[in-house]
């Protein structure tokens, strides 16, 4: 049967079962759009390539299944590469389809050209230049084979006009076929892991986002609540392990609870899964953990003794090394010490600075309004979060019970990410409660995006903690550099309501605390996209916080704001 | 820890981008590459590439760590901590003069240099051997006036065990 690329581009994506494309056309996908058309393939339009891919990002994130993205050339093309980063950072399973100026053009400074393999080499798993048609399927099939397998990643695939136009004799291709890692060798070391749990008088678990992308967390809470160690987490890690459990210490790092912090600092054993110790959590890393055995298990060979030095290392998925260990205890192959003293001092900790901020009746609290949220939202909401302050005081107040429903840019730390991504978890759960949780910095990084929720009558919220700052950068500015705010005051805004309106959404204000209640209610069960617009407290910092390169026992715990 | 120049061996696909992919993981990483050989091997898909790179044993399991991640690389080997032999090759312009005829002469039997040109006014030699060798035939050639150098990368290949 003889096919054009872009019949077998579309048949492909079928074969790999994409039930959602983000996207937007341009001269060099033409072919591809006009295949799109013809079979009717579920696409949204993004209003920027850089919201196509955040938005397919949020679908994979939300969804665990591989995200996809489809631009056109050039521009098209850079413009995804921010997004592409932000994915590959957090190990997020996404495939970028690139259009690109015809074969016989490549090289020569053509219309519309960027080189797009080349930028995008480091910061992708893999990329591919499609060159003749014949190698199409089974390129995409790669593609999605490699984004999703070991630590996923993005890959991006980069096909040329003429490549789509040209016909080939199609066969459908076998599965990509790869020598799977057994993990055999390496779980042989978890009799070893028990040894140090009967040694050890203060463990503590590190969960990270492997655990997440390892889909498990189930075999996570198995493991804990069998061992009743207590346990913390990264940030992109959040919602592994229920925010609500009385072993949950919260996150731990530059912006953790204090008694995650003093845990990890006090601990003897620390147990890491699917974590690759980001500098974020570590602070200064002689002073991290600085007493404990480490056990580090994570799938990629090349975060074991990157930053930290382990003690034991199991290169294994997470789930197949998790699954193993709950065996061996379920067969009551190893005794479980009891922890007594070190849970009474974690619980010492927690009473001592529970993570609190200090309310007003003056002038809302950001805090105050995700504690609502959360309540009002009974925490079942896909969380999403734009990057700074806003994103802070959502991983500290809102509890996350479940995998999947926290999708923030933890490693890149892209402002803009989380309306698009937003819209990508909504494609993905039309039903469910998604909010974006966002700052009025970041959130104008991509405002053209309610076009899309709105076109696609995607309900998405927006919490827009707005301060009239970029906060977090002023608040280093406040700490560090004499509160000169250079460049960070951002009252020149839009008026959101408006805004929101103009394009069709509902747009909500609320200016003080007894409005909070009242907004969050209206916005949060009104059928449809929604800014609800919070005037929040303009200097008001994140706190506990570590300052960089000091040890993360040492925390700055904002009494003076609290009192 | 120790520093020292690792030989770090590779089997990649023989295709264009893979040779960048290689340098840009070490680049992008902050991790110098001192010399490189890159050519097909006796299977005509697949090259090798031999770089050498300095560091101490940590930072060399790190690279190593990070290049067996590339989808496009089969095979890492560090040939510095197995039994390798090690070879490069230099091509040594010099002017000849009435001067120094003589002791190039002599230092060509000495040390078995191969000469591909020799015109009255300057000659072409060629030197194999290991990264010792090199610097050592170098040293003897230099005070009788070399105009210009072309030295290739350390190759390197395991022993039979």
């Amino acid at each position: 049967m003889k096919l054009t690329g872009s019949q077998i581009f579309v048949k492909t994506l079928r074969e790999e079962k994409v039930d959602a494309i983000f996207g937007y056309p341009g001269g060099a996908v033409l072919d591809i759009y006009d295949e799109f058309h013809k079979s009717k393939v579920k696409h949204v339009l993004s209003r920027h390539e850089q919201g196509a891919v955040h938005a397919a990002d949020g679908y994979a994130r939300a969804s665990g299944k591989v995200g996809v993205c489809v631009v056109t050339s050039g521009p098209g093309a850079t413009n995804t590469v921010t997004g592409i980063a932000t994915a590959y950072m957090d190990s997020i399973p996404i495939v970028i389809f690139t259009g690109q100026v015809p074969t016989p053009f490549i090289g020569t400074d053509a219309f519309q050209e960027a080189d797009i393999t080349g930028i995008t080499r480091p910061c992708t798993k893999h990329n591919f230049l499609v060159r003749h048609v014949s190698d199409l399927a089974r390129t995409i099939k790669e593609a999605f084979y490699i984004a999703r397998s070991g630590r996923p990643g993005p890959v991006l695939v980069d096909l040329p006009k003429d490549v789509m136009q040209a016909a080939t004799d199609y066969r459908p291709l076998p599965e990509v076929s790869s020598t799977a890692p057994t993990y055999g060798a390496a779980l042989k070391r978890i009799p070893a892991v028990f040894d140090l749990i009967s040694k050890a008088k203060n463990p503590i678990i590190l969960s990270g986002g492997g655990i997440i992308l390892g889909k498990a967390s189930n075999e996570l809470r198995e493991f804990v609540q069998n061992v009743k160690i207590p346990i913390t987490s990264t940030l992109v890690g959040l919602g592994a392990f229920p925010g609500t459990d009385p072993l949950w210490l919260g996150m731990l790092g530059m912006h953790g609870t204090y008694y995650a912090n003093m845990a990890i600092s006090n601990c003897d054993l620390m147990i890491a899964i699917g974590v690759r110790f980001d500098d974020r959590i570590t602070s200064k890393i002689d002073t991290f953990a600085p007493d404990a055995k480490i056990i580090h298990i994570d799938i990629d060979p090349a975060s074991i003794d990157k930053n930290v030095t382990a003690d034991i290392s199991i290169v294994s998925d997470c789930k197949p090394a998790l699954q193993l260990i709950n065996k061996l205890i379920r067969d009551n192959q190893f005794a479980i010490p009891q922890y007594d003293d070190w849970l009474k001092q974690i619980a010492q900790w927690k009473t001592d600075e529970p993570l609190t901020y200090c309310y007003s009746d003056k002038v809302i609290k950001s805090q105050f309004v995700i504690e609502k949220l959360y309540e009002l939202s009974r925490g079942e909401a896909i969380i999403t979060t734009e990057v700074g302050q806003n994103q802070m005081w959502a991983a500290q107040f809102y509890k996350f019970d479940h995998p999947n429903t926290f999708l923030s840019s933890g490693g890149l730390g892209t402002m803009g990410y989380g309306f698009p991504a937003a819209i990508g978890a909504q494609v993905a759960f039309p039903d469910k409660l998604v909010v974006d949780v966002a700052g009025d910095g970041s959130i104008q990084m991509n405002i053209q995006e309610l076009a899309t929720a709105i076109q696609y009558n995607l309900p998405v919220k927006i919490v827009l903690l707005n301060n009239g700052y970029l906060g977090m950068v002023r608040q280093w500015q406040e700490l560090f550099y004499e509160k000169r705010y250079s460049q960070t005051d951002m009252s020149f805004s839009p008026d959101f309501v408006k805004l929101a309106e103009a394009y069709g959404a509902l747009g909500l204000r609320a200016t003080k605390p007894e409005e909070v209640e009242s907004v969050l209610k209206q916005g949060l069960f009104t059928p449809k996209t929604v800014i609800m617009d919070f005037h929040v407290s303009r200097e008001e910092g994140v706190y506990p916080m570590v300052k960089p390169g000091t040890p993360i026992a040492e925390m700055d715990l904002g009494r003076e704001m609290i009192n | 820890m120790e520093e020292k120049i690792h030989i770090i061996s590779l089997l990649v696909n023989n295709k264009p981008d893979v040779l960048a992919r290689v340098s840009g993981t070490l680049g992008g990483r902050g991790y110098n590459i001192e010399s490189l050989c890159v050519n097909v091997t006796a299977n005509p898909e697949m090259s090798r590439i031999v770089l050498t790179t300095t560091g101490d044993k940590p930072t060399i399991t790190k690279i190593k760590k990070q290049l067996d991640k590339l989808i496009d690389v089969y095979q890492v080997s560090d040939l510095t901590e197995v039994n390798s032999v090690q070879r490069e090759l230099v091509l040594i312009r010099m002017k000849v003069t009435e001067e120094n005829k003589s002791k190039i002469t002599e230092t060509i039997d000495t040390f078995k240099f191969r000469v591909i040109i020799m015109e009255p006014d300057y000659c072409i030699l060629e030197v194999t051997g290991t990264p010792g060798k090199m610097e050592n035939a170098l040293a003897h050639l230099k005070p009788m006036g070399i105009e210009d150098i072309a030295r290739t990368g350390t190759i390197a290949l395991k022993r039979k065990e």
